[in-house]
């Protein structure tokens, strides 16, 4: 592998191309996110910003009760989050565990939902606390049962104690098992990384051993995507567009329940990686109670007023 | 759905109706408003729309004006104690709060600047100047500025068009509360929020005479400078004036305070921490459309990032929204008159016909109003008149170093001396630097921020005295140091 010609795989070189990224000053981070937020978004181009923001959801169930059930019922929710209203967009993937990626495929492709896809969280999700043999088999897995996306989580421990070679070449690995089958998103569970300078760090290793996508957190952590952590990712890829003419995705997950929170992390994007990041491909956002606040916020768009909560479906 | 890329933000107005303006306003002397006899129209500069018809105080009016100051120093305020003196304070610090959209729609549509930057930054400021002071009101005794520090009477107080109600709040807080009263006079252009300050006066019951508020052109400030009735002068504006009020008040008793231009120097070294070097450029210069003393208008930057950080610079000057101030959404606003605007011009041509490069953001400018896109010069030197004089717009004039020596060097090469900024991740460089430069505010690793608990003020030609903490309220009492 080429890694775009950043890296030739040794520590050395991994090291010598961390070592050149530029720092990240907190406060001035911070500054600027909540800047950010302030921005007013109205009328058409909210109702614009709701639409884009259910095509970008990845909804997701991770839990130990998950069943075939669950699952299917979430499928059917992706696909038409609003069974009275046909113009509401399908969302962008249903994220489950493992052993429910085979269920959800099957279920998706069946009530006509084959333009969703599957992202199957992996690498001994949430943790990363297992051998490599036991990762590498997690995720043939979760590709052989028919997962497009692969959501994996880098080994804290690991780059935490400066052993950035290991979580690179980890990333390396389950890239080649994703092959052309999956898209590989790497989850840095940033709650865990706690310094700006640690998620740049980590999100430019990341890109260069062959992420599609880098993601914010598992859920299971808090603080999960915080604004300013997604805008250093949004930096992040901004700039290694510039380095190498490739776009990578970004996903925060985690934190992100209502209609505010989801067109700010819309105006993040549009202000900082630019509007080229603003579709389902290169921007998802993970979440479960999210989508019911976008559908409320769009028929009250539609209609003047809230409906009562028994107009949107649970899932 | 359909794939569209552009996120374009629909308008986002604030409410114009929350303010009434009248046709035609006077002065506020002896806590009354009285009609003026002459007046000229102030304009909103995002519209040319006239606002309103504003007085121009002659001699009568500025002498009712000291007058009513006087007998209220005598009769009322220096009889009070600081804890009653205090209390008003306070009482104006909160009715400033309570309306302060009024404040911050009615400073966006005088000033032209950005509502977001009224509403967050002007306004909330405004009113913690006044609490700051208000606590220092019956603790003057104990500032380590002598057992019993005394007012001087009678302040003139004469303030600028950038920041016309918070440069209000800067004079008009620490002379009351350190038990003077006060003649102040807002700025030709921008008077229609100190005239709602007169009103919040009233609405806090403040004896009457003790602010008093003229409004006018050069000629008031000169009555207001030379008035024997006086007793200490403040003036917030350009050095060209600066020094004739200097001169003017040589010969006499007037203690006096002047806050003047600057020319301030950003300094980004290589190992800053970039994308928030970026930010902190952009909001050196192109906060309230550069029109800030302080504003970091040389980006004096290491050779060895030139290019990643004009590159940087120039996407993120993209994205700064120019237009309607009262839009919630919009960075940059209107600069404030027809004569500012052609003072940028001129300058800029100057720029220009000295070999400096242009590079103007590409945004559209309203058709009608006063307006200056974003705007960096590269190739500049310390021989172009953009890196010494003031363009009080928003014009960067970017210089480059190669070693930290020479980067002081150049940021101390200027008559100007008001503040700084330094960017670098390492801290010992960082505080080198800062010990190195000779001006009054160095921020480090961020720009353009301001505390009423922080001494203001400027080395050099950027004027004497400060403004803003225990050295502030030094300069609005007897018989203690300035410094």
């Amino acid at each position: 592998m080429s890694f775009y010609g950043l890296v030739d795989g040794t520590e050395a070189s991994l090291k010598k191309y961390l070592g050149s990224l530029s720092g990240v000053d907190q406060v001035g981070a911070d500054a600027r996110a909540a800047m950010l937020a302030t921005r007013s978004i109205k009328t058409t181009s909210k109702r614009w910003a709701i639409d884009t923001a259910i095509t970008m959801v990845d909804l997701t169930t991770l839990e130990g009760a998950d069943t075939p059930g669950k699952v299917k019922a979430l499928c059917t929710k992706a696909v038409r989050p609003d069974p009275t209203d046909s113009t509401v967009p399908s969302v962008g993937a249903v994220c489950v565990y493992n052993d429910m990626v085979e269920i959800a495929r099957t279920h998706l492709d069946l009530i006509g939902g084959q333009h969703v896809g599957v992202a199957a969280v992996s690498t001994a999700f949430p943790s990363g606390r297992a051998s490599m043999v036991v990762k590498i088999q997690d995720t043939k897995d979760a590709v052989e049962a028919g997962a497009s996306e692969i959501d994996m989580v880098i080994d804290r421990g690991a780059f935490l104690s400066g052993r950035y070679i290991e979580v690179f070449d980890e990333i390396v690995q389950i890239r080649e098992v994703c092959g052309t089958k999956a898209h590989l998103k790497v989850i840095f569970e940033t709650g865990e990384l706690v310094t700006y300078d640690n998620v740049r760090k980590a999100s430019f290793l990341a890109m260069a051993a062959g992420a599609d996508f880098i993601k914010t957190s598992t859920g299971k952590v808090a603080p999960a995507a915080t604004a300013p952590v997604v805008l250093v990712m949004l930096e992040a890829v901004r700039d290694f567009y510039a380095m190498t003419q490739v776009r990578i995705g970004v996903k925060p997950a985690g934190g992100i329940r209502n209609t505010k929170d989801a067109i700010k992390q819309l105006v993040l994007v549009n202000e900082t990686a630019g509007p080229e990041w603003l579709k389902p491909s290169l921007f998802r956002i993970g979440a479960s109670a999210l989508l019911n606040d976008l559908l409320m916020q769009r028929m009250k768009m539609d209609d003047g007023y809230y409906a009562s909560p028994q107009y949107v479906t649970i899932d | 759905m359909e794939e569209k890329l552009s996120f374009e933000y629909a308008p986002a107005p604030e409410s114009r109706a929350l303010v009434s303006i009248k046709a035609k306003y006077g002065h506020f002397i002896g806590g009354k408003f009285v009609a003026g006899s002459k007046h000229f129209p102030t304009i909103n500069p995002a519209t040319e729309e006239v606002l309103s018809h504003i007085s121009l105080a002659g001699k009568a009016d500025v002498d009712a004006a000291v007058k009513a100051a006087r007998k209220a120093y005598t009769t009322t305020w220096s009889k009070m104690s600081g804890k009653e003196r205090g209390k008003y304070l306070f009482r104006i610090a909160r009715i400033m709060q309570e309306r302060s959209r009024e404040f911050a729609v009615l400073e966006t549509l005088d000033n032209g600047k950005p509502i977001r930057e009224s509403r967050d930054v002007d306004v909330p400021l405004a009113a913690a100047h006044f609490f700051y002071h208000a606590g220092w009101a019956d603790k003057l005794e104990y500032a380590g500025l002598g057992t019993t520090p005394k007012a001087h009477g009678v302040a003139g107080q004469i303030i600028p068009w950038n920041f016309p109600l918070l440069m209000l709040a800067w004079k008009v807080a620490p002379a009351l509360a350190a038990g003077n009263t006060v003649v102040l006079k807002p700025a030709e252009t921008t008077s229609l929020t100190a005239l709602l300050f007169a009103e919040v006066c009233q609405q806090a019951e403040l004896p009457a005479g003790v602010v008093n508020i003229v409004t006018g052109d050069g000629s008031t400030g000169a009555l207001i400078v030379n008035h024997p009735g006086i007793d200490k002068i403040a003036f917030t504006g350009s050095t060209e004036v600066g020094k004739i009020i200097a001169r003017a008040v040589a010969p006499t008793n007037k203690s006096v305070t002047l806050e003047l231009g600057g020319k301030a120097a950003n300094i980004l070294f290589e190992d800053a921490a970039i994308d928030e070097s970026v930010e902190g450029i952009v909001n050196g210069i192109f906060f309230n459309q550069g029109h800030v003393c302080c504003a970091g208008s040389r980006l004096i930057l290491q050779e060895s990032i030139a290019d990643e950080v004009i590159e940087k610079l120039k996407n993120r000057m993209a994205k700064i929204r120019v237009g309607d101030p009262m839009d919630k959404n919009t960075d940059l606003g209107a600069i404030n008159s027809k004569e500012q605007l052609l003072k940028i011009r001129e300058l800029s041509a100057a720029g220009d016909s000295e070999g400096a490069q242009r590079w103007s953001a590409p945004c559209e400018l309203p058709g009608k109003g006063f307006w200056f896109a974003p705007t960096i010069f590269t190739g500049v030197t310390q021989a172009h008149r953009i890196a010494r004089e003031e363009i009080f717009g928003p014009v960067l004039s970017i210089l480059t170093f190669r070693t930290p020596q020479e980067a002081i060097d150049k940021a101390n090469n200027t008559p100007f001396g008001l503040s700084a900024g330094i960017w670098s991740e390492k801290g010992s460089k960082v505080l080198w630097a800062s010990q190195q430069l000779r001006a009054g505010v160095i921020w480090a690793n961020t720009f353009n921020k301001f505390d009423p608990t922080s001494p203001f003020g400027g080395y050099k030609e950027s004027g004497w005295g400060r403004e803003g903490g225990r050295h502030g309220l030094s300069a609005y009492l007897k018989g203690v140091s300035h410094e």
